[in-house]
Order: C-alpha cells, then sequence, then structure tokens
C-alpha cells in the first residue's frame, strides 16, 4: 500500500539520551492523524526529524513512497507558535508569502502572483482583514492562523502541524478544524500534535499515541483505548477516566 | 560650522576619513540589524574582542600593515572565536552567555600580549597597531578607505542578493529547512558576512567599542519601522551618521580617540529613538496612555450623567458634582472631567455645582453605551 507518511524505525537521541526509540507509523493518505503523548513525549521531534530538522540515529522517513529529501515540496510545515520571535519587523502578508519561497527558489523575490496566492490563503483563515498588521499586533489565535495560512499557500500534500490548537479560544478551533476537514475532503494527509485528548474521537481519523516509543497507531476506534492510553501517559488514572467519560457520550 | 563644511570638500584627509567611516558604518549598521534580530549582538562584541590576536599575527608573520593583510587576519581570527563559539554551545554544557564571555576574554588577552610583545620589539614599523584598540580614524589613508569600500560594497551586495533567504532564516530557521534550503550554509554565509563587516571597521572604531557600532543603529532603527526593509536601510544611515560624525569630530580635536566619540554619537541617536520614536517610543507612548484615560474618563461621566438623567423625563436633566463623584467608575472628582466635557460642549453646568448634558452629550453618551454594551461584533 502506498503511505501518504510511511516511518520506520525512526530513533533520535540529543547527546546520549533517547528521545525517540525505534519509532514507526504509516498513515495512508486522505487521513487526518492527531499524535498524542505527555510532555517531552518527542512528539515535536518526530515532526522535526520527519522533516530533516533534527538528525536522526537510525530510520527512514518516506512521503508518498519516497523519501522526504525528494517530496520537500510535498510536504508543508506549522511550527509550534511559540518557536519563532513575533516582533520581529515584517507584516501578516509577508508571513504567508513565505510559505512560497521554496517555490521561488533562490534569489528570486515574491511579485504580485505571490501576493494574490498569499491573499486567498489568508483569506482561507479569516484573516484576509489583518493583511498589513504587524505580526506583533496579533492575539495568539491570530497568530496561529497566519502559520496556517503559510503552511496552505504551500499546496502541499501531506502536512505537520505542531499543536495548531494551543491557546486559541473555541471559535478559532472550530474555524482550524473545518480547515482541516477541507484538507482531507481535498485528499490531503494531516498529521497534528494534540493535547486535548477529549476532542481527539471528533476531530481525527487516526491517532497515534507516543511516549518514546510508539505505544499504538491507527484507526480512532481501535486503538484509543483507556489502556492504551494508560500505558502512555503512565498512571494518570483520574485523568485518564476523565476522557473515557468523554469517549461515551 | 562653514569652516567644517569648506575642510571637508577640500582637506583631502578629512574628506578620505569621512568616506571611509561612512562606508563602515553602513556595512556594519545594516548587518547588526540582521544580528540583533538574530539575538547576536553580543557575538559581534565576541567577533570583535576574538578579532585582536589576528591582527598581532598578521602583522608577526608578514612584518607588514597593509590593510587587506590586518583585515585579512582580524577576519580569520574572528571567524575562528564565532565558530568555537558555536562549537562550545552545542558540544558541551556550556551555555552561550558564558561561552561568549570566554572567547571574548581569552581571545582579547592574547590579543593584549601579542601586541605588547610587538612593541617591545626594536623595530620602528610597529607603531601604529595600537590603534586598533579605541580606534583611529586620523589614520586612515587612501588605501584603508579602498579596501574598506570595496569589501563593505561586497558584503552589502550579498546582503541583497540573499535578502529573502536572510530574511527568512532570521524569522523562522526551521521552516527555511523545511523548505529545501540549506540552513547551516546561509547561517555560516550571513555569520562570515557579520564578521567581514565588522573587522572593517575595527581599525576606524577599534575592537573594545566596534559592538556599539553593530547593535547601536540596528536597536535605534528598529524604533522607528515595522518593516524589515526599512530597519536595515535605517541602520545603515544611523550607522554612517555616527561613523562620520564621530570619525570628524576626533580627526579634529587631537589625541581624542575615535571609537568612544562614535559610541557618543550613536548613543544619541538611541536615546532619540527610544525615547521620540512614534508608536515605539517612550514619550509617544505615554502620551498615548495619557489620551487614551483621558478619554475614558470623559466616557465614563457622560455615561453617568446619562444614566442619571435617563431616571428623569429629559436626557438632559441636570446633576449635581457630588453624585458624580461617587458614582464615577473613574476614580478622582469629577469637576476636572467636567471641564473638559465643558469645552468639548457636550455638558454644560446649570450653577456652580449642577450640571447636564448638552444634545450632543446625549448623542455621543448613547453612543458610547452602543459600543460598550450593545451589539459586540
Ligand atoms: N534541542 C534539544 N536538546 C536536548 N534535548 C532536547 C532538545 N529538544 C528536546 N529535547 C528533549 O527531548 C525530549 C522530547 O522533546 P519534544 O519537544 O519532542 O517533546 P514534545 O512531545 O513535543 O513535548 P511538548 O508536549 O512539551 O511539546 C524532551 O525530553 C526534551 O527535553
Ligand atoms: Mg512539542
Amino acid at each position: 500500500m502506498d503511505y501518504a507518511i510511511d516511518i520506520r524505525d525512526l530513533t533520535v537521541a540529543y547527546r546520549e539520551k533517547p528521545v525517540l526509540w525505534d519509532v514507526d507509523l504509516q498513515v495512508p493518505p486522505g487521513v487526518l492523524i492527531a499524535i498524542v503523548g505527555p510532555n517531552g513525549a518527542g512528539k515535536t521531534t518526530l515532526i522535526k526529524s520527519s522533516l530533516g530538522l533534527v538528525k536522526a540515529a537510525a530510520g527512514s522517513v518516506l512521503i508518498h513512497g519516497r523519501p522526504y529529501s525528494e517530496q520537500r515540496a510535498n510536504v508543508a510545515y506549522v511550527p509550534q507558535r511559540g518557536s519563532v520571535d513575533w516582533d520581529f519587523p515584517t507584516n501578516v502578508l509577508d508571513v504567508v508569502t513565505m510559505g512560497l519561497y521554496g517555490r521561488l527558489g533562490w534569489f528570486k523575490r515574491p511579485g504580485k502572483a505571490e501576493r494574490i496566492e498569499a491573499l486567498k490563503s489568508l483569506a482561507q483563515v479569516g484573516m484576509e482583514e489583518f493583511t498589513t498588521r504587524q505580526i506583533s499586533q496579533l492575539s495568539g489565535g491570530q497568530q496561529q492562523r497566519v502559520f496556517l495560512a503559510r503552511a496552505l499557500v504551500q499546496d502541499a500534500r501531506v502536512y505537520f502541524m505542531d499543536e495548531p490548537f494551543q491557546g486559541v479560544d473555541a471559535i478559532t478551533e472550530r474555524a482550524i478544524v473545518d480547515l482541516l476537514q477541507d484538507l482531507r475532503k481535498q485528499g490531503k494527509t494531516v498529521a497534528v500534535v494534540h493535547h486535548d485528548l477529549q476532542t481527539v474521537p471528533e476531530y481525527f481519523d487516526h491517532v497515534m499515541l507516543l511516549n518514546v516509543r510508539r505505544i499504538a497507531s491507527g484507526p480512532v476506534e481501535e486503538v484509543f483505548t483507556e489502556e492504551n492510553l494508560r500505558t502512555t501517559y503512565g498512571g494518570r488514572v483520574a485523568f485518564v477516566s476523565a476522557l473515557s467519560a468523554a469517549n461515551r457520550t | 560650522m562653514i569652516d567644517l563644511f569648506s575642510d571637508l570638500f577640500n582637506d583631502y584627509t578629512l574628506r578620505t576619513v569621512a568616506l571611509g567611516s561612512a562606508l563602515l558604518g553602513i556595512t556594519a549598521g545594516s548587518l547588526g540589524g540582521f544580528a540583533l534580530l538574530r539575538r547576536q549582538s553580543l557575538l559581534g562584541d565576541a567577533i570583535s574582542h576574538a578579532a585582536l590576536p589576528g591582527i598581532a599575527i598578521a602583522f608577526l608573520i608578514t612584518g607588514s600593515k597593509a590593510p587587506l593583510v590586518l583585515i585579512l587576519g582580524a577576519g580569520i581570527a574572528g571567524w575562528i572565536g564565532a565558530a568555537l563559539i558555536s562549537i562550545v554551545t552545542t558540544r558541551t554544557r556550556i551555555k552561550y552567555d558564558s561561552a561568549l564571555g570566554i572567547m571574548l576574554s581569552v581571545f582579547f588577552g592574547f590579543g593584549l600580549v601579542l601586541l605588547t610583545y610587538i612593541q617591545r620589539q626594536p623595530d620602528a614599523n610597529q607603531a601604529g597597531l595600537n590603534s586598533f584598540l579605541f580606534g583611529q580614524a586620523a589614520a586612515l589613508v587612501e588605501q584603508d578607505v579602498f579596501v574598506i569600500f570595496v569589501i563593505g560594497t561586497l558584503v552589502l551586495l550579498f546582503m541583497m542578493v540573499f535578502w529573502k533567504e536572510f530574511k527568512l532564516l532570521s524569522f523562522d530557521s526551521d521552516f527555511i529547512g523545511t523548505l529545501g534550503f540549506p540552513v547551516r550554509l546561509l547561517d555560516h554565509l550571513l555569520t562570515t558576512l557579520f564578521v567581514i563587516a565588522i573587522v572593517i571597521g575595527l581599525q576606524t572604531v577599534g575592537v573594545v567599542l566596534m559592538s556599539a557600532m553593530i547593535i547601536a543603529p540596528g536597536a535605534a532603527a528598529r524604533q522607528w519601522t515595522d518593516r524589515l526593509g526599512r530597519m536595515i536601510i535605517l541602520a545603515g544611515i544611523f550607522g554612517a551618521i555616527s561613523g562620520v560624525g564621530g570619525a570628524i569630530t576626533s580627526s579634529l580635536i587631537p589625541a581624542l580617540p575615535t571609537g568612544p566619540t562614535i559610541v557618543l554619537i550613536v548613543s544619541i541617536i538611541v536615546m532619540i529613538s527610544l525615547l521620540f520614536a512614534p508608536n515605539r517610543g517612550l514619550v509617544f507612548r505615554k502620551i498615548r496612555d495619557w489620551q487614551a484615560g483621558k478619554r475614558l474618563r470623559v466616557d465614563a461621566v457622560l455615561v453617568d450623567l446619562y444614566t442619571l438623567a435617563s431616571q428623569h423625563a429629559s436626557a438632559e436633566y441636570p446633576h449635581s458634582e457630588r453624585v458624580l463623584d461617587v458614582m464615577s467608575t473613574i476614580s478622582g472628582p469629577a469637576r476636572r472631567t467636567l471641564k473638559v466635557l465643558n469645552d468639548l460642549e457636550l455638558a454644560k453646568p446649570i450653577d456652580s455645582t449642577h450640571w447636564s448634558l448638552t444634545p450632543e452629550g446625549v448623542l455621543r453618551a448613547e453612543r458610547v453605551i452602543e459600543r460598550q454594551f450593545g451589539g459586540g461584533s
């Protein structure tokens, strides 16, 4: 089968300490998958090493059957919002246009065509009124949407998103979920680092439970079980039973 | 003043000095702007100090004081310093700031030792190397300016050619990596340009204070604009102004080293920018807060008057100040704000202590209430 994301035996260590150990992940095309696990489980590291930003000690990453290095144009990345300095002197449109730098290649400056595309994806996230806004004057949810627009403009087949719901209100969360589902309808594959276990069954098709090792991954109904969650999060039972309560409804 | 200008055009030495320091000011200012955004300002300080032994060694090996030779020595040493800092922080548990401090003092100390050694030599040729400590613009000759011009232009050219890449690298280095650009290579390239921008200024500004020439123009420029392009251009202009100002002042006053003079001028620019720049300046912010506070008080008293009056037949029904004092959501007596309302013709005094809204005041109050409690968006 041709997987959209096919990670095998991925092992990553910062210095000696292994952060990911022999991790496998297969995601079929057109699937929304949540990557969940406690803080420090290696979720960000999994994404970063899949994208070649962190060197893996072992393992391989295939995107639609070919090595990631040949598939860059087909992969988009939404980093954690806190990973950049939002006081950088630039505006919303400019940041979104950065998503097109890869396609532009060396030296070429973005022009009118790029501007139009960037505006289009800003409209998709409902930020068209903020085009010329300095990025430091955005709320957290608006910053998140700018990052999403930057990924949308890349028009990729596979998306990796690191906590896109972090610090957004219910309305923005809904808007982002709708956007993810739009992407799925277009046959795109989206892997999302997600912290709110209660919404996993509602938002996602697949889920990966990660804590240094892969605990489980697959369709939500099959692998999102109390037992797997207990293994992933350790003995935090109260937390886990709150979740199964949410699951029943 | 007129003398100074005629000197500038006629005096060959002064013209050389002014041109050279303008060029290095532009280069240091604009590359320093990028360093500021990448939080590498202090790296500039370490690099300039680390360059000192390179200058001494270049002189010891070649026996020459040709600008290109010394700049090359300074550049290599500065670059090694920067590389060591990066290696130490990634390979050991030593933190970035400690690594900076260690490298700065070790290299600078070593440079001082070499400089002392050179001075002990009987050879008369060594004179002048000392000016690398605090800078001596007056010593700039045509050959120096030519070298600064060629190298500085190259650095700026590279910066413009790689503009889009450097911008994204500075904003989000992970993201540019996922687009397939070689992050490490771009990082090295920008750092190298940074090192070059620093070392071409060392003779004029001196290793001790060169960091001011790098950090300050960018920091001042950031105050005035929210666009990267404008910020970098402005940083270049500020760098040029302080470079030229410092160089000329120190050339005219004997025994005044250039570095400190430049620092003085650039500090004034920074001070003005911190205080008076629109939006980000302190004074501007104070004024804006004060105006917002005043508007808030005006609105609050308006609404109070309106609320009181709405319990009577007429919206313009007068009420006493005392009631407003008690009622007001804003601290302090209402009288001052009532006077403001009177000036704006939104309220008028009925007698010495009673006030009522004017028809305009009623309208405005209704609008405020609408905005705060009604509709939303
Ligand atoms: N640059 C780094 N150097 C050394 N250790 C690191 C580095 N980045 C992350 N780690 C360690 O690797 C482990 C996994 O980190 P990672 O950021 O991938 O976790 P995460 O699952 O994304 O956590 P969170 O939910 O808090 O975002 C953590 O123990 C962290 O301390
Ligand atoms: Mg993370």
